[in-house]
């Protein structure tokens, strides 16, 4: 599939900016930072929790566990997928039962991503309370699911296509919308 | 009141005659009543009914050696007028069924029996091939005299190997009195009871169980010492590996009366089709199919003279026998409406073998081999003719073959060269539809 | 699905890449494996249809396990040997199932080809659970698994496969998988039960495929042992005088072990005949990775289940 750019969502700078903004918000509305698990959906999900991590430290010097969430075994779209969908490691801690859990991804789209993390965050345990931290909310919903931490809304059209480049994938760092030719 | 036909313009081959010509000049054939009157050049007979073979080949009727007609007793997989019907479609004018029906043709009752079957069919001739011992167990003589009176040619034991060597060499002392040729299936397993396959690197690699060449080269190796002890006339039914022809080659050299006939399958197909075909029983027989360099030897062999004919061993066997697992699926294809294009496509076309040699491994040989009046269009002998057409090119159609049966592994293969005409007795009893 | 195949018929078809492919997917279900709930909702929907000819409880439940952690339903149909000789042909028996519309048949049975010829009349993903003495994928996959676990890599090792290779679908199957991801597979075994010339046939382009001429030389400074179960009709059937003959000179027992390197590992396909083709001490002692390799059958056979079935 060829894309042509239309235009920079956020640079570096924004995004880095955003980010301490959300993790202002994630001290905010959690008094109790030790029973916290940022948990990011692999795979641009995991960089984001650890940089939201890193900035609550950074802020309040409070260590909050991160946790990764592969949710490949769980997505109810498989037959869609045009690349392999490679099954990566799932690294949560033993008992999530209690915990409040922040599920963290680059992009909220349709919502099914994040109805798979979850049906498999459940498969888990009984986490006392799930919220949502996206760095972008694109619209489109196709499920009831709304995000509880968003960077920034961008209306897009069906053809187009947000994407979050990060260092740890991509080579730079820069939030960009595009559009199938 | 006379009947003629007259076959015009076609390139005669009759090496009976050494009447093989080159493929320029063109001769006419006279049959009157039957019998082959005249052959020359431009010939008129007013009142003939004429067949036109321009650009065709005209020899003496194919014979072929060895077909399973399967009645009495499996008449399901075939019956003598639906295998004697495929004979002609596939250009044969005589076969010689073997006695592994069911009762076995070990006594002059059933050989009477096939031999008026054949009659009431009207098509291809039919010679059968009398047990060796009762029943083919491999024990006792079977009557073989009263069997030669009834119209056997030859006999044999064939499906099965005869074990004692005692009694095969009685059998080969016996038979002589008659003047009939033992025609032998050799296989001494050697252990490879149940086998599947040639053993050999594929057999390893396909986890079936492998007969190896060994089991075929000695009872070849038994029956040629014993035709030295009897002076019997003997016939190796399928050769399949090197060994057993250069050990024919030798046997000859030394004079004995030892014949043998190879398949179609078997100068076409080898061991390593079998692992390509994914376990399709349509390859599965016995002899199996033989490595590469066996099937270098048969090439050679044909070329040279060792082996004296081309035999189809053609083994009806309903769809549903040929379905079960590689291992427990029954042995056999059937041959006689591919075995002209085989050999016309990987033999002549290939530079295998001439015409003439084609003639004389499937029409002048065969008649020797059996002391058949035929196998020649010699003047006044009967006129038994095939016709052929060496460039015409076909697609093999399972569906569309007379055989009751359908087992065979060249489904939709393209050949070059195919039978176009039946006549036995002077009548046309088969001809293709041309398209 | 990722594999760009309908069917697991044999490593024979395999490329090096899918093996591998298959063998990370399953270090993921073998995770899975550990959680409390064992299960993902992946197949969910589907059905898996165990088609065992052959009994084999061990390795049909391990199958079972895995379909039923994928949240398939798993079917077991055995039929009996009185079906076969009622004279249903293997062909009907694929029909049959056919119209029942399985996602997945998981077949084993005693005929080599058996699965190539059921794969070509059904639409489902035909998975060899063993045919014969021809293939065993799902046992070399889980085999390779267990070593590459232990050691870390496949690629250099010195395997060993020892026993009746002769009627062994597990030793075919090692060959192709060990020899293709680059390890130098040596086989040995009374010579009664060696098919000599399989070696030319399995061509892979990193690793080797050998005859050795005795155990001793096989398992000489070996990095993995696999001995193969000797089943006991082969006696009757004249390929060696006695089960006491066999294990004296071609069993592996803790002196001939020591031949091999100190780090060796010991596997087995199983069920073993303990004190005939390998000694207790040595199936139950400290090199022995026999009981690994059960663990890593089901985690194997759901990375191929999922890998063929899973997805739209």
């Amino acid at each position: 599939m060829d894309f042509i750019e239309k235009a920079v969502v956020m640079t570096a700078a924004d995004m880095n900016r955003v980010l301490a903004r959300m993790a202002s918000q994630v001290v905010e509305n959690n008094p109790d930072l030790s029973n916290v698990l940022l948990v990011g959906i692999r795979r641009r999900g995991v960089p984001l929790a650890e940089k939201i991590a890193a900035k609550i430290k950074e802020m309040d010097g409070v260590d909050v566990a991160t946790g990764a969430l592969d949710i490949t075994l769980y997505r109810d779209d498989l037959s869609t997928v045009a690349e392999r969908p490679v099954i990566n490691k799932t690294e949560l801690p033993a008992n999530i039962t209690g915990k409040t859990i922040i599920l963290v991804d680059d992009v909220l789209y349709t919502g099914r991503t994040i109805r798979a993390a979850l049906d498999e965050l459940i498969d888990f345990g009984r986490p006392r309370r799930v919220q949502l931290a996206v760095l972008i909310d694109r619209g489109w919903r196709e499920l009831p699911i709304q995000a509880d931490y968003i960077g920034k809304f961008v209306t897009t059209t069906e053809r187009e296509i947000i994407k979050v480049m990060l260092p740890e994938y991509d080579e730079t760092e820069q939030v960009l919308l595009v559009e199938q030719v | 009141m006379t009947f003629m036909l007259l076959i015009k313009n076609g390139t005669i081959i009759d090496p009976s005659q050494s009447l093989a010509q080159t493929l320029e000049s063109k001769q006419d054939l006279l049959i009157r009543d039957g019998r082959v009157e005249a052959i020359g050049a431009s010939l008129e007979a007013k009142g003939a009914e004429i067949f036109d073979a321009s650009g065709l080949i005209v020899a003496p009727g194919f014979i072929d050696l060895h077909v399973h007609l399967r009645e009495p007793g499996f008449e399901y997989k075939e019956t003598i007028a639906s295998g004697a019907r495929a004979a002609v479609a596939g250009g044969f004018t005589s076969v010689c069924c073997m006695p592994n029906t069911a009762p076995v043709n070990d006594n002059s009752s059933v050989t009477s029996f096939i031999i008026e079957q054949a009659r009431a069919a009207k098509l291809a001739n039919v010679f059968p091939i009398g047990a060796i011992t009762a029943g083919s167990k491999g024990e006792q003589l079977a009557e073989i005299g009263e069997m030669k009176t009834a119209g056997i040619v030859a006999v044999s034991d064939d499906g099965k190997p005869v074990l004692d060597s005692g009694l095969m060499r009685r059998a080969m002392e016996y038979a002589s009195d008659f003047d009939l040729p033992v025609v032998d299936h050799c296989e001494d397993c050697c252990g490879a009871e149940g086998w599947a396959m040639h053993e050999g690197e594929h057999s390893a690699l396909m986890g079936l169980k492998g007969l190896p060449g060994a089991a075929e080269d000695l009872h070849v190796a038994r029956d040629i010492m014993l035709a030295e002890l009897t002076g019997a006339r003997i016939h190796i039914a399928h050769i399949s590996t090197a060994r057993s022809i250069e050990m024919v080659r030798q046997a000859k050299d030394r004079g004995l009366a030892v014949t043998c006939e190879v398949t179609p399958h078997h100068f076409t197909l080898s061991d390593k089709d079998v692992y390509e075909s994914g376990y399709d029983t349509n390859f599965k027989m016995a002899p199996p199919l033989r490595s590469p360099s066996d099937v270098e030897a048969i090439l050679e062999s044909l070329r040279d003279g060792t082996i004296d004919a081309i035999a189809t061993d053609h083994a009806p066997h309903h769809a549903n026998e040929k379905m079960l697992e590689f291992d427990r699926a029954p042995n056999g294809i059937i041959g006689l409406e591919t075995a002209v294009s085989l050999t016309l496509d990987r033999l002549v076309h290939r530079g295998v073998i001439t015409l003439a040699r084609m003639v004389e491994l499937l029409a002048v040989n065969p008649a020797k081999i059996f002391k058949l009046d035929r196998g020649t269009l010699k003047v006044g002998s009967v006129a038994d003719v095939t016709i052929f057409d060496p460039e015409k090119r076909i697609k093999v159609d399972a569906p569309k073959f007379q055989s009751k049966s359908r087992n065979m592994p060249f489904d939709g293969w393209e050949l070059k060269g195919a039978p176009v005409a039946a006549i036995v007795c002077g009548r046309v009893v088969w001809r293709a539809v041309k398209n | 699905m990722p594999l760009k195949r309908k069917d697991l018929l044999g490593i024979a078809d395999l490329s090096p890449e899918e093996i591998n492919l298959i063998l990370d997917t399953a270090e993921t279900f073998r995770d899975i494996n550990q959680r409390q709930i064992k299960k993902v909702p992946t197949l969910r929907g589907k059905t898996v249809i165990n088609l065992f000819f052959e009994a084999s409880t061990r390795t049909r439940t391990s199958f079972e396990i895995a379909a039923k952690r994928l949240s398939a339903d798993a079917i077991n149909i055995s039929p009996s040997t009185s079906s076969v000789t009622k004279g249903e042909t293997l062909v009907d028996t694929a029909m049959n199932l056919q119209a029942m519309a399985p996602d997945a048949i998981v077949i084993r049975h005693s005929s080599s080809g058996a699965p190539h010829q059921i794969a070509r009349i059904v639409n489902a993903a035909v998975v060899n659970a063993g045919d014969g003495a021809h293939e065993h994928p799902t046992q070399a996959l889980l085999d390779a698994l267990t070593v590459r676990q232990n050691k870390g890599r496949i690629a250099g090792l010195k395997v060993a496969i020892i026993g009746d290779i002769l009627h062994s679908r597990v030793a075919r199957s090692n060959a192709h998988l060990l020899s293709k991801l680059g390890a130098h597979v040596v086989l040995a075994g009374p010579r009664t039960l060696l098919p000599f010339g399989l070696e030319k046939l399995i061509a892979p382009s990193e690793g080797s495929v050998t005859f050795a001429d005795n155990i001793n030389e096989a398992i000489a400074e070996a990095d993995v042992v696999m001995m193969l179960r000797i089943q006991l009709e082969r006696q009757a059937g004249g390929f060696f005088p006695s089960l006491r003959e066999y294990s004296i000179h071609y069993g592996l027992n803790r002196r001939r072990l020591e031949l091999a390197k100190p780090d060796v590992i010991v596997l087995h396909p199983g069920p073993i005949n303990r004190g005939i083709e390998i000694d207790s001490d040595v199936a139950d002692g400290p090199f022995s990775l026999i009981l690994d390799q059960v663990a890593s059958g089901v985690a194997v056979r759901m990375a191929v289940l999922y890998l063929l079935a899973g997805g739209g």
